[in-house]
């Protein structure tokens, strides 16, 4: 709801799923590390756990589908903005069976759920950085101008941008939003890049905080009641220099979670979890 | 095209008629358009150039009004003038109401605006403007600065009320009035689907509505099925309507002026808020949207934004044709400016995107608007923003201290009820005008196809000329230029933002010289067909005595009679058309002088235009009309004229001031009048040269001048000259009337205005015969000039219509002028004339480089509309050379052919012609333009029984843009029994049809008729 916009980063419930065993072996990936999985598995109950019981959020748990490597990162299965559900035609086709549960969830809460059925269209959630005045998208490997396309018609109030994601997996493997017209971006060239084409086609502008590494820019950006600016990064021990520059942050609860096991197979922690706003939804 | 010039063919041919009757157009034109708008502007110029006119008009008026049947409509002249045409003017108005509103056919747009603003009780109206539908039925913004009439054109005048700068914040606006209109466009923006929103989204803004329609929620009053009755969605569902209801319900108490701020704070944040959105193309043929909105250019594909362009970044916009292009800062990453092109589905389209972007981008990012370059030379439309800028308007609005006003909220039920905010249903007025306007043309039409609009600009220049004018009254002469607006459509549109002002290039450019010139060019234009023919006729004739007649002939119905009598002995009659009349009895005089002072006229249109040429003073008209044959003859001449004993010269040179001042003073009328076109006509042709040739082409040239008027008789001349050498060369008188219709003339609605001036030289030179030629005309070289310039004014009200359409120009040119001295028997001749003799048979034929020539002087010009005559600077001594030009008063009987002042000859073939030539566009004035590299050209021609098509596709390069231009010239032959209008009506279709990207920009009419010669004598 353009106008109804309630602040940005307003989330009432998140939508999370379990980790398969089969994401150790056969989760997609970029590297060749292996994955501890019993460490993934801690790592990701300790996310959960902040969303649940630190924020407060009402957390929908899909149970983890073994057929389904990937399907901890439910970020890429679904687009939420408003009270509008995009279920995504993620790029991988291993992952396409992901937003099957992830539809019934959405549905299940209430959210006008659209389906992106054009079998020209890809899109992974990954892609797509909501500012919460407009929409970027990332065309990668993953995702196409097909797929960008239908997301703008299902969210006709925004404009929809696009950005070219000539390195990395997907455009947040290096920004994120850091708060309301914050972009946290990584130093790398393209990431760089990427910022300076998003700061150009948008009518808005943004502030930026340019953070050392680009897997740093992934955080997780929250303005709760209560809890004003709640931003879940990556810890220090992970990413030290970019930590710093994160502290820098003034008035924020910084919540530092583990996330080096997912990471190996491209997680970063804005994939694990769908955030919706339920009071925003009429 | 026949649809659009409807209305203002109807004005024209009123114009004409007023024309024909009176012989000063101009006088008319200034009563006429007195009582208009505009009465500064005009009434002053004429008064100023030409006084002469207006003497000598009741003089002619009064043998028109005897000798010619159409005598009485030398009245209704007089009656319209005095009328105030009065539009009824529907507009469409944001609520979904109508609004009639009386407005003068000749108001300017910000007339209409005003009155409706007053109608809303709206002041803070900067964010408002009017919008009419063109012929393609597209948006147009209404020009507050333009007149009405020439914008609208062949349309009906409807319109609608809209927002045109969305304010990013309307919290900002100072009342709540204003912002209640800016609700209503939006509530159409959305249910309309230009602004699409979500869900979510259509529930807020309907319950916002609701609220401040229907107040607080009120089951009892209002039912439960209330909210069904209102759209607030394109598909709206029965599911939307609950929620809508549901919010309705929370919204008690808040007043609809407060619902209205929600609603606004809604809406300003959707994203394609404000956006104007253009279909286009990118370099690479995809399809993309341009949306220009308050912060930039948008760039789309689909639904996608691909990239955008803050105004900060743009250096400046431009559009040439139908290519949209904006140059870009450099930014991080790159080191230079870079030029991005898109194609727009047509030029019109590219005009209206570049003029959106002006608008925008001066209204939303400067404080106060840029000036409108002052260009005499410089390139570039002169289109800027006139009106307030945001800065400035706030400012205004501040100062609002009235208490806010009460007003009621309509329902927006009318959403129910199909709206017509744009088109609405042809009115009987201009049906019946466009049936008019088909009746006026006749004959064959030369259909120039361009892509360019002409337009708006005109009446900028058209003040310019208007104000050069008064120093150009020149004398009566008869030449006639006339000088088009120079507006033209080219527009060369440079925009620069922020600072950097680059010309543009405007399509025309590269059309380059009739385009170009289309204001100046008219009579370029004109002349091109002309000489397009000519050349050709040349070129077939040329070298052969072959009397038997060539195509042309043959498809002019009264060829044999016009033919002038190779007998004949040379005269030169200048006639003029009915029209001319005021302009006639000045150049009678100088007509009547015998062969020599033919000479003399020849030599001085000659230098007329030479000084046009050279002395850029006139104003950008002037320039620009003298462009292509002025720089090249003007300068031949020139050349001829030193060459010519002192003598020679100085007689010549005296009889040359005179024609000067004749071409000048018909620019300056033509110029005066703005609409008023240019016509122009004129050769000359003075062939001295022994060659036979020279004389030939001269002839040739000279035929093909007569050909739109009497073509026939001057190849006959031609012939003989060629055979005899130093014959004499009769010259049949030729008279042309042409009536030129300017309907462009933007501002200066009032009526055109014609003049025709027609010039016979003949001039029968040898060169060979060095002797004597000069003491006897055989010797001398005939140039039969017959310079029909009529410019003929649109109808004020009417003419604005036809202008898109049809320009004229009727030129002839046949310019050459050899000049042989003889003094003492010379023998020497310039021939200049064969020079653009050949050129133009090049031309036409070969459309090679000679074209280029032409095309490159008229691209100079650029906006030149007229050429002024040249005439041949035939300059022969004292010799023999007669030319005898006779102003031919007859406006509209074809009897009153006369030749007065070659009372010595003989037989003289009247014919009557009538020119008429419907502008589209208009040149800009700038005389600078470039010419343009020529490409290419070619000419093609097809017949049929009664028709020959005679097309000529001129490339030309300009500023890298290329441009199209064709030619096409139909000679219908045929009795009277042809339904000539419905002909050209054909003939507009089809080239419509067959160049659906091209626009037709000029439409020439001659319409000749045989003349039983009569003795008519002025």
């Amino acid at each position: 709801m353009a106008g109804l916009l309630t602040k940005f980063g307003h989330y009432t419930h998140a939508v999370v799923r379990g980790i398969p065993a089969s994401l150790a072996t056969e989760a997609l990936r970029s590297s060749q590390a292996d994955v501890d999985l019993d460490r993934a598995h801690r790592e990701h109950a300790e996310y959960v756990a902040v969303l649940r019981t630190r924020l407060g959020l009402e957390v929908v748990e899909l149970p983890a589908d073994e057929s389904l490597p990937d399907c901890v990162f439910v970020e890429d299965a679904a687009v939420v903005c408003g009270d509008t559900a995009l279920v995504t035609r993620p790029g991988a086709e291993s992952r396409r069976a992901e937003t099957e549960a992830m539809k019934d969830a959405l549905r299940k809460l209430g959210l006008n759920v659209v389906e992106m059925t054009d079998e020209n269209a890809t899109l992974d959630g990954g892609d797509v950085l909501f500012t919460g005045q407009e929409f970027f998208v990332g065309l990668s490997k993953r995702t196409n101008q097909r797929g960008a396309e239908i997301l703008a018609d299902a969210f006709k109030d925004y404009a929809v941008s696009t950005v070219s994601v000539t390195e990395g997996l997907h455009l947040k493997s290096f920004c994120s939003m850091g708060g309301p017209g914050l972009i946290l971006i990584g130093s790398s060239e393209h990431a760089q890049k990427a910022l300076k084409i998003m700061q150009q086609m948008s009518d808005h502008r943004y502030e930026k905080l340019t953070v050392p590494d680009d897997l740093a820019a992934n955080c997780v950006y929250m303005n709760l009641p209560d809890k004003g600016h709640v931003l879940l990064h990556s810890t220090a021990d992970m990413f030290p220099e970019s930590f710093k520059v994160l502290e820098k942050l003034q008035d924020y609860t910084l919540i530092p979670l583990s996330n080096s096991e997912k990471m190996k197979v491209d997680g970063a922690l804005t994939c694990c979890s769908v955030l919706i706003n339920k009071t925003a939804n009429i | 095209m026949t649809t659009e010039s409807g209305p203002e063919s109807a004005e024209k041919q009123q114009q004409q008629q007023e024309e024909k009757t009176k012989g000063a157009s101009q006088t008319s034109a200034s009563q006429t358009s007195s009582p208009q708008k505009q009465p500064e502007q005009l009434p002053a110029a004429v008064g100023h150039s030409t006084p002469a006119h207006k003497q000598q008009d009741p003089s002619e008026e009064d043998l028109v009004s005897h000798q010619s049947s159409t005598s009485r409509l030398s009245r209704s002249p007089l009656r319209g003038a005095k009328k105030v045409k009065i539009m009824p003017c529907k507009i469409a108005l944001l609520d979904g109401t109508e609004y009639t509103v009386n407005v003068e056919k000749r108001a300017r747009g910000q007339v209409l605006f005003d009155k409706v603003c007053d109608h809303l009780n709206l002041l803070e109206k900067d964010y408002f403007g009017i919008t009419y539908r063109d012929v393609e039925n597209q948006k147009n913004w209404l020009d507050p600065c333009k007149e009405m009439k020439k914008q609208i054109r062949t349309g009906p005048w409807n319109f609608a009320f809209n927002v045109k700068f969305y304010p990013p914040d309307p919290s900002q606006l100072s009342e709540d009035i204003t912002r209640y209109y800016l609700c209503l466009q939006l509530r159409d923006d959305v249910v309309s689907g230009r602004l699409p929103c979500s869900f979510a989204t259509h529930t807020v803004l309907g319950s916002y509505t609701v609220q401040s329609e229907l107040g607080d929620y009120d089951p009892e009053e209002l039912g439960t099925d209330y909210i069904s009755e209102l759209r607030f969605a394109p598909n709206q569902t029965k599911e939307l309507e609950e929620k809508v209801m549901e919010m309705h319900k929370t919204y008690k108490g808040m007043t609809p002026a407060e619902a209205e701020i929600h609603f606004l704070e809604n809406a300003k944040k959707l994203s394609m808020y404000g956006v104007d959105l253009h279909h286009a193309r990118d370099s690479e043929g995809v399809e993309i949207m341009l949306g220009v909105c308050a912060s930039g250019l948008l760039i789309y594909r689909d639904r996608l934004r691909i990239n955008r362009f803050a105004w900060p970044k743009i250096l400046k916009i431009s559009y040439k044709r139908n290519n949209f292009y904006i140059k870009i800062r450099p930014g991080e990453f790159e080191q230079f400016e870079s030029t991005i092109g898109f194609k727009l589905p047509n030029h019109r389209a590219a005009k209206r995107l570049w003029k959106v972007c002006v608008e925008h981008h001066t209204f939303f990012r400067l404080v106060s608007p840029e000036v409108p370059p002052k260009k005499f030379l410089s390139l570039g439309s002169k289109f800027r923003y006139s009106g307030r800028t945001q800065a400035q308007t706030r400012r205004a609005s501040s100062q609002i201290i009235r208490p806010a006003p009460l007003f009621e909220r309509s329902t927006s039920k009318r959403y129910n009820m199909s709206r017509s905010l744009d088109g609405a249903p042809i009115s009987e007025n201009h049906e019946s005008l466009m049936k008019d306007a088909g009746v006026v043309v006749k004959g064959d039409s030369i259909i120039t196809t361009v892509t360019t609009e002409k337009e708006e600009e005109r009446s900028e220049q058209e003040d310019q000329a208007q104000a050069e004018v008064p120093t150009e009254e020149a004398q009566s002469t008869e030449a006639a230029t006339v000088r088009p607006d120079t507006k033209t459509d080219s527009e060369q549109t440079d925009f620069a933002f922020d600072g950097d002002m680059t010309p543009t290039e405007s399509e025309l450019d590269e059309d380059s010289e009739m385009r170009t010139q289309d204001s100046s060019t008219p009579a370029e234009v004109a002349k091109h067909h002309t000489n397009i023919s000519e050349l050709k006729r040349s070129f077939l004739e040329t070298g052969s005595d072959s009397p038997g007649p060539n195509e042309w002939d043959r498809r002019l119905p009264y060829s044999p009679t016009h033919s002038p009598k190779p007998d004949d002995d040379p005269m030169i009659e200048p006639l003029d058309p009915q029209d001319t009349k005021d302009e006639q009895p000045a150049e009678e005089p100088q007509d009547e002088p015998k062969a020599t002072e033919a000479a003399g006229f020849l030599v001085k249109y000659a230098v007329t235009d030479a000084s046009h040429t050279s002395s850029g003073p006139h104003g950008i008209s002037l320039s620009t009309t003298m462009d292509d044959d002025v720089f090249a003859d003007g300068t031949l001449r020139e050349a001829a004229e030193e060459a010519k004993t002192p003598d020679s010269l100085a007689s010549e040179r005296s009889l040359a001031r005179l024609s000067p001042g004749s071409v000048r003073h018909e620019v300056s009328k033509a110029i005066s009048d703005k609409r008023g076109r240019l016509i122009i006509l004129r050769e000359a042709e003075g062939r001295g040269d022994a060659e036979g040739r020279g004389d030939a082409e001269e002839t040739s040239a000279l035929n093909e001048k007569n050909q739109t008027g009497n073509a026939i008789v001057g190849e006959k001349l031609g012939k003989e000259v060629k055979q005899n050498g130093s014959v004499k060369i009769q010259s049949p008188k030729l008279e042309i009337k042409s009536v030129l219709n300017d309907i462009r003339g933007v501002e200066s609605p009032k009526k055109a205005m014609a003049f025709w001036i027609t010039e016979e030289v003949e001039a029968e030179e040898k060169s060979e015969h060095p002797v004597p030629v000069a003491t006897e005309e055989a010797a001398a070289v005939a140039t039969a000039e017959v310079v029909a310039v009529a410019a003929a004014v649109a109808v004020a009200s009417e003419g604005d219509v036809a202008v898109t359409t049809g320009a004229d120009v009727v030129v002839a040119r046949t310019t050459d002028g050899e000049v042989k001295e003889d003094e003492s028997g010379r023998g020497e001749t310039t021939q200049q004339q064969e020079s653009k003799a050949s050129a133009r048979e090049v031309l036409d034929e070969e459309a090679t480089s000679v074209v280029q020539i032409a095309t490159t002087t008229l691209a100079v010009s650029t906006l030149g509309i007229v050429s002024a005559s040249k005439t041949s600077p035939v300059v022969e001594d004292e010799i023999a050379v007669a030319t005898e030009s006779k102003p031919e008063v007859e406006s509209t009987s074809p009897t009153t052919v006369e030749n007065d002042a070659s009372a010595k000859e003989t037989p003289v073939v009247h014919t009557e012609t009538k020119t008429i030539t419907y502008e589209a566009a208009e040149a800009e004035t700038n005389g600078d333009a470039d010419p343009g590299v020529l490409l290419s050209a070619q000419t093609i021609t097809s017949e049929t029984t009664s028709t020959t098509t005679t097309t000529h596709i001129t490339k030309t390069v300009k500023g890298g843009v290329s441009e199209t231009r064709i030619e096409k010239r139909i000679v219908i032959t045929g009795d009277a029994d042809i339904d000539h209008d419905e002909a050209l009506a054909q003939a507009i279709k089809e080239a419509k049809e067959q160049h659906p990207d091209m626009s037709v920009t000029k439409v020439v009419v001659h319409k000749e008729t045989e003349i039983t010669p009569e003795d008519g004598e002025d």
